[in-house]
């Protein structure tokens, strides 16, 4: 049977095996509560809901983190995910953390800016993590995480990530199910670094495009010439392919030298979950 | 006529606390009792968690009457017969996936899982030795046969305990769920389920399954036990994803009947068979093989 390329799934399945996902790995450390960024994206609009699902609106806090150029509109659909999870909120403007560092830059180094917004934001939300006993929840795709579109300890950086096996094209299906205001899942994806960026201008490709290559690619394991036969453009499944292979170190924590018997990482294997 | 209540129990565990899991056991076991459940069996690895990995020496037990673990479980079973996964150490210290029969205060039989997943989302050989044999035993509920996930995977070892008089098929497993599509289950699922029925259809016997629920790190496990009855009849389901008991009563006439009609294990071939695999493991098909 081919491949289904509409990449359709089960969103009912789906949304309990994540709701179960955030509540028994948040529970079984002993913490009940998460903390995440809002940005006001279908992304982290979809992971508050879940969250807000799993542990209840009283035990997740939704932080608005602006810049002083962040769309207005980004602060608004933020407020409506607010309003009908009834999370905790708070808003915090990172202009103040990251404009000495972004003043001293070039006007052709608006992606240094951009990293330096997102690793900011890190900061605001791991010292929420800390303040209030809650575990920070990624909001991350399956195709962002894939092609490398994040930013190293920036927004790739969280204690559990209910999202990051959904190409974004299947992500939409469970926004809608799960309620997911239309307004924010019919908008163009943004970063919203800088006025007017959009994921897919920035890319040069759109996720329709791009999400049934990577399923077979990397679920259907396809060869290279195999995505070219089923139809893709030859350039367009290279140009893929070395993006995965060149954004490894990403998906990956830093390299540590091998010197004894026993090191962590390569022969010191237990996971998160042990003891609990 | 005799009826089994069997129960499967489809739980949760702590990774690496033995003694939290063998308290949840003994909890389910008394729930069980209370239901006049029989024979209850636990999913794979159930004492320990089963991403193991470097734990794997840490956990590893004897199934002894004087082991602590297992003294308990030893004194439960005789209220009721009951399987538990666990760490086998043999006394060349080599760590084995296992699964004990314990019934009347001991051991009938400690199965070594034989087949090791070691690819994809598996390690399982990295950390644990290969089983070596696959044998029934006599239970006072007839023959029994006890399979370990991948075992069943495999189509030899079900035939194996078949043709060696197992009437009860006893698997367990802790499948972490995976392949989301639009269907109304995990392609994992799908799979474990088709094949059960297939064998008992094929072998026309009764085949019960009982599988983890909880989470591992990213991990999921997702329960549904089933139990088909030698015509392939789904007798039993327990939920997906949740803590459950799922109790079925078995009629072991049904045996009689379905084989009164079907007499696939009268007319199985065993001297065929074993004629055609030594030519082919002799290597006179073409094909290479292993051992």
């Amino acid at each position: 049977m081919p491949p289904d390329l509409s990449l359709t799934i089960n969103t009912e399945l789906t949304r309990r095996i994540l709701v179960n996902f955030l509540h028994d790995e948040i529970h079984r450390t002993g913490l009940k509560r998460a903390v995440l960024g809002l940005s006001g994206g279908i992304d982290s609009a979809l992971a508050c809901l879940l969250a807000a699902e799993a542990l209840g609106p009283e035990n997740v806090l939704a932080v608005r983190l602006p810049y002083k150029t962040s769309s207005p509109e980004s602060l608004a659909h933020a407020q409506l995910v607010i309003d009908q999870s009834g999370v905790q909120t708070e808003t915090f403007e990172i202009t103040g953390m990251v404009e000495p560092l972004i003043a001293g830059l070039p006007p052709s180094e608006a992606k240094r800016g951009g990293n330096a917004m997102a690793r900011a934001r890190m900061i605001v939300l791991y010292d929420r993590s800390a303040a209030t006993a809650g575990l920070v929840v990624g909001t991350g795709n399956k195709t962002e995480i894939l092609l490398g579109y994040s930013t190293l300890y920036g927004d790739s950086a969280s204690a559990l990530n209910p999202l990051g096996d959904l190409y974004k094209t299947q992500l939409r299906q469970l926004a809608r199910l799960v309620g997911v205001p239309a307004s924010i899942i019919d908008k163009a994806p943004s970063a919203d670094l800088w006025l007017g960026q959009t994921d897919e201008a920035e890319l040069g490709f759109t996720y329709a495009q791009v999400d049934p290559l990577l399923y077979l690619m990397v679920d259907q394991r396809y060869r290279l010439e195999e995505c070219v036969a089923a139809g893709f453009d030859a350039q367009f499944v290279q140009a893929v392919a070395d993006r995965i292979r060149r954004n490894q170190f990403k998906r990956m924590l830093p390299l540590i030298a091998k010197l004894s018997n026993r090191t962590v990482g390569y022969d010191f294997l237990y996971l998160r979950d042990w003891g609990t | 006529m005799t009826i089994l209540k069997l129960g499967l129990a489809q739980i949760n565990t702590k990774l690496g606390d033995i003694h939290a899991n063998l308290e949840h056991h003994l909890e389910l076991i008394d729930q069980a009792v209370q239901q006049g459940v029989q024979l209850l069996v636990f999913p794979e690895l159930s004492l320990t968690g089963y991403v193991l990995q470097d734990l794997v020496p840490t956990l590893a037990r004897r199934p002894t009457p004087d082991d602590p673990i297992f003294a308990p479980l030893l004194h439960a079973s005789h209220k009721l017969d009951l399987v538990v996964g666990f760490v086998d150490e043999d006394s060349r210290h080599r760590f084995y996936i296992s699964a004990a029969y314990l019934s009347q205060g001991e051991v009938l039989h400690v199965h070594h899982k034989v087949y090791l997943p070691t690819y994809g989302l598996f390690d399982e050989g990295r950390f644990f030795a290969w089983g070596d044999s696959i044998r029934a035993f006599d239970t006072r509920w007839g023959r029994v046969g006890l399979l370990i996930c991948e075992d069943f995977w495999h189509a030899s070892p079900p035939y194996l305990l078949w043709l060696d008089g197992a009437d009860l098929l006893l698997f367990s497993s802790a499948s972490p769920g995976r392949g989301i599509t639009h269907g109304d289950k995990l392609e994992s699922a799908w799979w474990v389920e088709h094949i059960n029925r297939a064998y008992a259809s094929l072998f026309t016997t009764f085949v019960a399954h009982t599988n983890r629920v909880g989470f591992e790190d990213g991990l999921h496990f997702w329960g549904g036990a089933t139990v088909f009855d030698p015509n392939g009849d789904l007798v039993a389901q327990g939920p997906y994803q949740t803590e459950a008991i799922t109790v079925a009563e078995l009629d072991l006439g049904q045996l009689h009947r379905t084989r009164a009609r079907l007499p696939l294990l009268r007319d199985e071939r065993h001297a065929l068979v074993r004629r055609e695999i030594e030519r082919i493991t002799a290597g006179n098909n073409g094909a290479s093989d292993k051992g």
